[in-house]
């Protein structure tokens, strides 16, 4: 026979001065299954507990009902109270008489009488409780980075600057992504190869880092403390463990190719570092475009490496190990600007550019070794036109959201045209002009200061004539229509998240929004964890953001993971569903539905008309469930059951609203 | 072509609203366009562009419609959108600035308005002191309404609100030479 206590909490007056407690204590102590009720001015406080705990004992309480505030507010203090009890921590339940009850109502009856219900209700739940008992999970003290561009690269960092082994996997030959790829930082204007190279280096010779590049990530299974990951080499065609990086085999190469690097404005050969400060400094070869590899003719590369390093039969490889924790910070790309936007040429004048393709340009180490020169013919420009928010704030042809990165650049492009271009004229095209950040207000000034003539509107067309771009807008300040006539145009364009992102995350249980960023576990309060426990995310594959941002991200998403690692054992939650194999159809529905892929399916044996058979049933991963109740709900032989939520508990609770 | 073609202005739009500006002690790169100053602008409504539109104009570098504009000769002086300027530009000094600038032109964009400012400190120079019935009577006798306001006479004589005979002040030729030195050095600005 159960033996329930029932508290009623007055929480000073936010409860007792709408609900009678008393009444409701009064007529808790009449219900089946209740041999104790009392109230207490504060349940959660020490002399509340202490209260509650003495009451176990003298009437000798095996499950407790507290009618107090949400149970997201004091359910854990309770649970930690009943842990130094006889009474197991699940025999409780929290009904809601504050936040549902007291603060939402003025009639002080009827109230009391909604108090009584919910009471009543949690009583009935509370009868069908069974003890659960959390369980342990050991550590693998291993943390896993999903790409190498500056957020990647700090987080592992830190990790690895905190005592615990990294691996960080990269997709391109080099570390560095896309900040590497720029000129000058704003608001600052440091040169951003020379603040990010140096970290690199950091990564590549760092002891606890183990650095994979031409590497991606085919498959995840496990859960938080025990990922196993499997991790797919592409092949290099190069030899890095001999390799010294002397660079003869890129010198002899007779393949020229547009550079991806530099956006396409500079070339490399068919083997080829990603860059001069390219971490690993060793190249690789262009499969697609390497003549050996293609038609079987020059090897050339081959006959000049001193050491033999070349190895054209070179095969993708797979590895599998073990990690505690994973980083997603996959990052992002620009939009193909060129299908969404006739109206700007779609890419048939050389002379629109993006953003990144003149950061390539303005850049010392680029193409043009930092002189600003128009792609068709290389004279340098003397007017510029900078048009932000292509791709984003476009609803209809590109993408809703802002990039948040661009009117900051698109400042430090006009600065740096100015600046470079004695008497350049400089117009920019805006809807707004966002600059949420620190110095970055300044920095927008100072341009205007520069003579950049910002006007407000977006440009409806772009065409050529005479040699000249024509770009016809709108002043909407004035509402009259502007045409500007320019050597070069500079679109900044939006960004998107990399390619194959929203696979990657897919594979360790992270969902992507409509937009294809990953989503973080809360908004505010969460925002570098994520749905599938032990995987984090940062930096711009979470969303747009600028290099700070994404460098404190980073951070931020590696002190959850020193958190983590930093602990022997991880206790789970006993609240997670289990499954009835003898009601279980092996319809595989659940295993859809679990939006952490905690479910998988079974063969076990079983009798059929006398005969032994293999029957299919889900199984339940309980590292992986969260304990949502997806599965439960999406059951049809309704044979899973969560804990401490089963079917019964909740249709007991339910009935009990009607007696 | 449609609209303004803002590549094709001439270079000398640019020096003369550098040179307008200058006179004005005013900066144009640093007004963005917040509006506080048409906010707050007493005379906005009978303005033909808001005072944020005409500094716009001269952004732009488009000299011609910032001085046809009849917003500088509406403009009452009163300083409150410099007084309120986040960015700390002198709008009611640009506005002067342009009045002059459109009268070396011969751009009067309202007759009336310009041949009032044109005799306002007449009196003064005159007769050391103000003196509102011989402003009136240059303004009457020029903008062709001769007898506008004339049933007023009377009452405002009355009650002292008008004089007929100008007051008389001790050293008027001083008061003379401080406003003729003043023009000087308007311009020379």
């Amino acid at each position: 026979m159960a033996r329930a206590g029932v508290f009623i909490c007055h929480c000073g007056s936010n409860i007792a001065s709408v609900i009678d407690v008393e009444q409701v204590a009064k007529s808790a102590e009449q219900m089946t299954g209740v041999v104790y009720a009392a109230t207490n001015k504060y349940a959660c406080s020490i002399s509340g507990q202490e209260m509650m705990k003495q009451a176990i004992i003298d009437h000798q309480l095996d499950r407790l009902v507290i009618a107090s505030c949400t149970p997201r507010m004091h359910e854990t203090t309770f649970r930690k109270m009943l842990g130094k009890t006889s009474v197991n921590p699940y025999m409780l339940e929290v009904a809601n008489i504050r936040e549902q009850c007291s603060w939402v109502h003025t009639d002080k009856e009827k109230a009391t009488a909604k108090a009584i219900d919910l009471v009543r209700m949690s009583l009935a739940k509370v009868l069908k409780n069974q003890p659960l008992f959390t369980s342990s999970i050991p550590v693998c003290k291993k943390c896993l980075v999903i790409g190498g561009g500056i957020a990647g690269i700090q987080a592992a960092l830190d990790i690895a600057d905190g005592g615990y082994e990294v691996t960080l996997v990269e997709r391109e030959p080099s570390l560095g992504g896309k900040m590497v790829m720029l000129d000058k930082t704003f608001p600052t204007l440091d040169c951003s190869a020379c603040i990010s190279t140096p970290k690199m280096a950091e990564v590549g010779a760092h002891p606890r880092i183990k650095l994979m590049s031409s590497c991606e990530v085919s498959a995840v299974s496990g859960y938080i403390g025990n990922f196993e990951v499997t991790i797919k080499q592409n092949p290099r065609y190069v030899d890095h463990d001999i390799c010294t990086g002397c660079g003869l085999c890129e010198e002899k190469c007779p393949t020229k190719l547009k550079s991806s690097f530099d956006q396409g404005l500079g070339q490399r050969k068919a083997i080829y570092k990603l860059f001069p400060q390219a971490v690993p400094a060793k190249p690789v070869i262009d499969a697609q475009h390497c003549t050996k590899l293609t038609k079987d003719k020059c090897g050339v590369c081959a006959k000049v490496c001193p050491l033999g390093c070349i190895n054209f039969a070179d095969q993708e490889s797979y590895t599998t190990d073990t990690f505690g924790a994973i980083i997603l910070a996959t990052g992002y790309q620009l939009i193909d600007w060129g299908s969404h936007y006739p109206e700007y040429g779609g890419g048939a004048y050389a002379d629109v550019i993006s953003g990144l393709q003149f950061e390539r340009l303005v850049n010392a180490s680029g193409p043009t070794e930092g002189k600003i020169k128009r792609p068709s013919d290389g004279a340098q420009p003397k007017s510029v036109a900078i048009i932000k928010c292509v791709g984003s704030r476009d609803v209809a042809k590109a993408h809703g959201y802002c990039s948040r990165a661009c009117c900051m650049y698109a400042a430090k492009h006009a600065h740096q045209t100015i600046e470079k271009i004695a008497g350049a004229q400089v117009y920019i095209f805006y809807i707004d002009v966002r600059t949420p950040g620190k110095a970055y207000e300044e920095f927008y000034d100072r341009t205007r200061e520069d003579g950049a003539v910002y006007i407000r509107g977006r440009v409806s067309k772009i065409y050529e004539e005479n040699g000249k771009l024509i770009c016809k807008g709108e002043d909407t300040l004035i509402g009259k229509q502007v045409t500007v006539e320019v050597d070069l145009v500079v679109l900044e364009t939006a960004m998107e998240p990399a390619a194959n992102s929203g696979q990657t995350a897919a594979l360790a249980g992270v969902s992507a929004d409509k937009d294809g960023w990953l989503t973080e576990a809360h908004p505010k309060l969460r925002p570098v964890e994520t749905q599938s426990a032990g995987v984090f995310l940062c930096g711009t594959a979470q969303g747009p953001k600028d290099i700070p941002d994404t460098v404190a991200q980073a951070s931020a998403a590696a002190a959850k993971v020193l958190g983590l690692l930093a602990k022997d054992e991880l206790e789970t939650s006993p609240m997670i569903s289990a499954v009835d194999t003898s009601k279980c159809s092996g319809c595989r529905f659940c295993e859809q539905v679990c939006p952490v892929k905690a479910i998988s399916m079974i063969d076990i044996p079983s009798i059929y008309n006398g005969q032994k058979v293999k029957r299919t049933v889900a199984q339940v991963n309980s590292g992986l469930c969260s304990g949502c109740g997806a599965c439960s709900a999406a059951c049809r032989t309704g044979c899973i059951d969560l804990l401490g939520f089963t079917n019964k508990q909740i249709l007991e609770e339910v009935d009990a609203l009607w007696q | 072509m449609v609209g303004k073609n803002l590549s094709l202005l001439p270079d000398e739009n640019k020096q003369k609203i550098e040179s307008l500006v200058k006179k004005a002690g005013a900066k144009l790169s640093d007004c963005y366009q917040c509006g506080k100053c048409s906010a707050g602008c007493p005379m906005a409504e009978s303005m033909d562009l808001m005072p944020r539109q005409v500094l716009r104009y001269l952004q732009l570098g488009l000299l011609q419609e910032a001085l046809s504009s009849q917003a500088p000769w509406i403009c009452a002086t009163c300083q409150t959108c410099s007084a309120r300027c986040p960015h700390d530009v002198p709008i009611a000094e640009i506005m002067e600035a342009i009045r002059r600038q459109a009268d070396q032109m011969g751009i009067r964009p309202l007759r009336r308005t310009y041949l009032f400012s044109k005799y306002f400190l007449l009196p003064l120079k005159l007769f050391g002191r103000n003196h509102e019935l011989t402003l009136t009577m240059f303004y009457n006798l020029t903008s062709g309404k001769l007898f506008q306001h004339f049933t007023y006479l009377p009452a405002m004589l009355k009650s002292r609100k008008l004089k007929i005979w100008p007051a008389k002040v001790k050293n008027r030729l001083a008061v003379r030479k401080i406003m003729e030195n003043c023009e000087k050095e308007a311009q020379n600005i």
